[in-house]
């Protein structure tokens, strides 16, 4: 589970990846509500490891 | 900005500054309730230790985002475009290194009664010299990110229409009263304020600001236009040169942000790791409010500001923009924003100064009483330096120094953290480390001209790297080779550590 945390830094840190200005999103263009994005998913993903770990009751 | 005083700004301007310093003092008395220890140190420098997840959430957003990032931010994306925005993936980045460190690094503190890091090291090491480098570096990095708290309210200010340096001193005389007194309940208290205002102001920027400009779209075409006619390094994406430094800025970044005493001080106060692990999921939502506040640079191309400094491009677009009680209300908010990390700035380094310097070396008896009452005292040397500093030294000074001081707190990583999550490596491997990185990351700052990035040539091939990041590397071989040459850490030293 805690693997999971790695993703935001792949996600973030490839910057090729998102380096564009297409496709756009409400005139926004893709570099920067691709980057917008990753603070929910960024959210949500410590969220769910943190749920997994309350299960498991990691101190 | 042309020197007429605007009085409607100044008086919501006036009437929240009072507001939130009645706010301050009344602070001593707040959250005090069930396990007060009186004057200890927990109490004035920790707020008592016990900060539940809300008011950690607004305490640890309050000393990150600073006034000086909602100044500055917007301004390196209004210089340079694309660039500036490193500041988003930085802030995303650091959430999780939050979940994973701090908690740790929380419940090390916590059972021994630990203030700050550099108490944590030398719980863990035993070693003065470690506990010292790493105290030391915490005070140093400091300083200057308290004298761009003020730089950032001088822009307000001035933008007000009101020139000199006697309101800064005096916003500071007052800040420096509060905090004596209240400790860190006052920043705590008033970052309540701050954000609530910040959250408004940058609400209502987001959503008019692009509605009178002609939406988001128009936001970016006229920002693409001048940075097209602006030539060089800038633009709406990165230029393929500038792809590295910006993914190694954001991470060295994210690994230095909860280094600092500032930040640290936050998660020390904080009830339980559960209130931390907590505030990693629910802090991000400021890092939304940071690449808001960022498109603020985008949208003075399109309202047509020019300034000859970029730091005044915030304030000129609410000034151009904005009735000016509303500008005063949003200059309000800044300079509220400016306060609270001052104030737990000033907290974090008096803490160093009380448990790492005064009690090892100048009285060893020291009560915990006694160290709050020194601890209350350095908290206004502190404040007074900056306040000297920004009067008498150029800002260019502070803002080499702040960037120097990432490169520096960055090199206390490995002895911060690392003891966390294994034993391998002894005190005097991570003292070589970090003395080699800091030195290192200094000399390379300073042939580069100060510059955050550094240029490594190989064969034909450049690569330019945060030089932080690039110390740090430095300081984690030389912590290795020392360590492997040393032998490693004895069974003996080890079995110790467990028992400590």
């Amino acid at each position: 589970m805690r693997y999971l945390l790695a993703l935001p830094f792949i996600g973030l840190l490839w910057v090729p990846f998102y380096n564009h200005e297409l496709p756009a999103l409400f005139g926004f263009p893709f570099f920067y509500w691709y980057q917008f994005l990753w603070v929910p998913l960024t959210a949500l993903i410590i969220w769910l490891v943190y749920r997994n770990d309350l299960k498991k009751g990691v101190e | 900005m042309d020197g007429q005083i605007n009085w409607t700004a100044l008086s919501v301007f006036v009437f929240f500054f009072a507001l939130v310093t009645v706010m301050g003092f009344w602070a001593s008395r707040w959250q005090s309730g069930k396990s007060n220890k009186g004057q200890h140190l927990d109490e004035w420098g920790l707020g008592g230790r016990n900060f539940g997840t809300w008011i950690t959430w607004f305490l640890v957003g309050g000393d990150f985002y600073t006034a000086y990032t909602v100044i500055a931010v917007p301004a390196l994306v209004y210089a340079v475009g694309a660039y500036g925005f490193f500041a988003l993936p930085y802030t995303i980045l650091v959430y999780p290194i939050v979940f994973v460190i701090m908690p740790k690094l929380w419940h090390a503190a916590h059972k021994a009664g630990h203030v700050t890091a550099a108490d944590v090291v030398y719980g863990r090491y035993s070693s003065r010299k470690l506990e010292f480098a790493i105290a030391l570096t915490g005070v140093f990095a400091t300083m200057p990110y308290i004298s761009l708290q003020l730089i950032g309210m001088e822009v307000v200010i001035k933008a007000l229409g009101i020139s000199g340096e006697l309101p800064l001193l005096a916003a500071f005389v007052i800040l420096a009263l509060y905090t004596y007194s209240a400790g860190l309940r006052a920043p705590a208290l008033i970052a309540f304020v701050k954000d609530l205002m910040i959250y408004i102001v940058v609400l209502v920027a987001v959503v008019l600001v692009p509605m009178k400009l002609g939406g988001y779209g128009v936001v970016f075409a006229s920002a693409s236009d001048a940075f097209a006619a602006k030539g060089g390094a800038t633009g709406l994406t990165l230029k393929s040169a500038q792809i590295l430094p910006f993914a190694t800025l954001a991470l060295g970044s994210a690994m230095a942000a909860f280094m600092y005493p500032h930040t640290l001080t936050g998660i020390f106060a904080a009830k339980s790791a559960d209130t931390i692990r907590k505030n990693a999921v629910f802090l991000p939502a400021y890092t939304v409010l940071l690449g808001l506040i960022a498109l603020l640079g985008f949208m003075a191309y399109a309202a047509h500001i020019k300034v000859e400094n970029n730091n005044d491009v915030v304030p000129a677009l609410f000034n151009a923009l904005f009735p000016s009680w509303f500008s005063g209300f949003a200059f309000a908010a800044i300079a509220i924003g400016a306060l609270v990390p001052a104030a737990v700035m000033s907290i974090g380094a008096a803490n160093l100064f009380t448990r790492n310097f005064w009690k090892p070396y100048v009285n060893p008896e020291v009560t915990p009483a006694g160290e709050a009452k020194v601890a209350k005292i350095v908290s206004l040397a502190v404040k007074l330096g900056a306040v000297v500093f920004i009067l008498f030294l150029p800002t260019k000074f502070a803002l080499d120094l702040q960037l120097l001081g990432g490169v520096w707190i960055l090199q206390t990583f490995p002895a911060v953290v690392f003891g966390l999550f294994f034993g391998w490596f002894g005190p005097n491997a991570l003292l070589a480390g970090w003395a080699v990185g800091i030195a290192g990351g200094s000399w390379l700052a300073y042939a580069d001209g100060i510059k955050p990035v550094h240029t490594l040539h190989f064969g034909g091939d450049s690569y330019t790297v945060y030089t932080g990041l690039l110390a740090l590397l430095l300081n984690v071989a030389v912590a290795v080779v020392i360590q492997l040459l040393s032998g490693g850490r004895s069974k003996q030293q080890l079995s110790a550590d467990a028992a400590s």
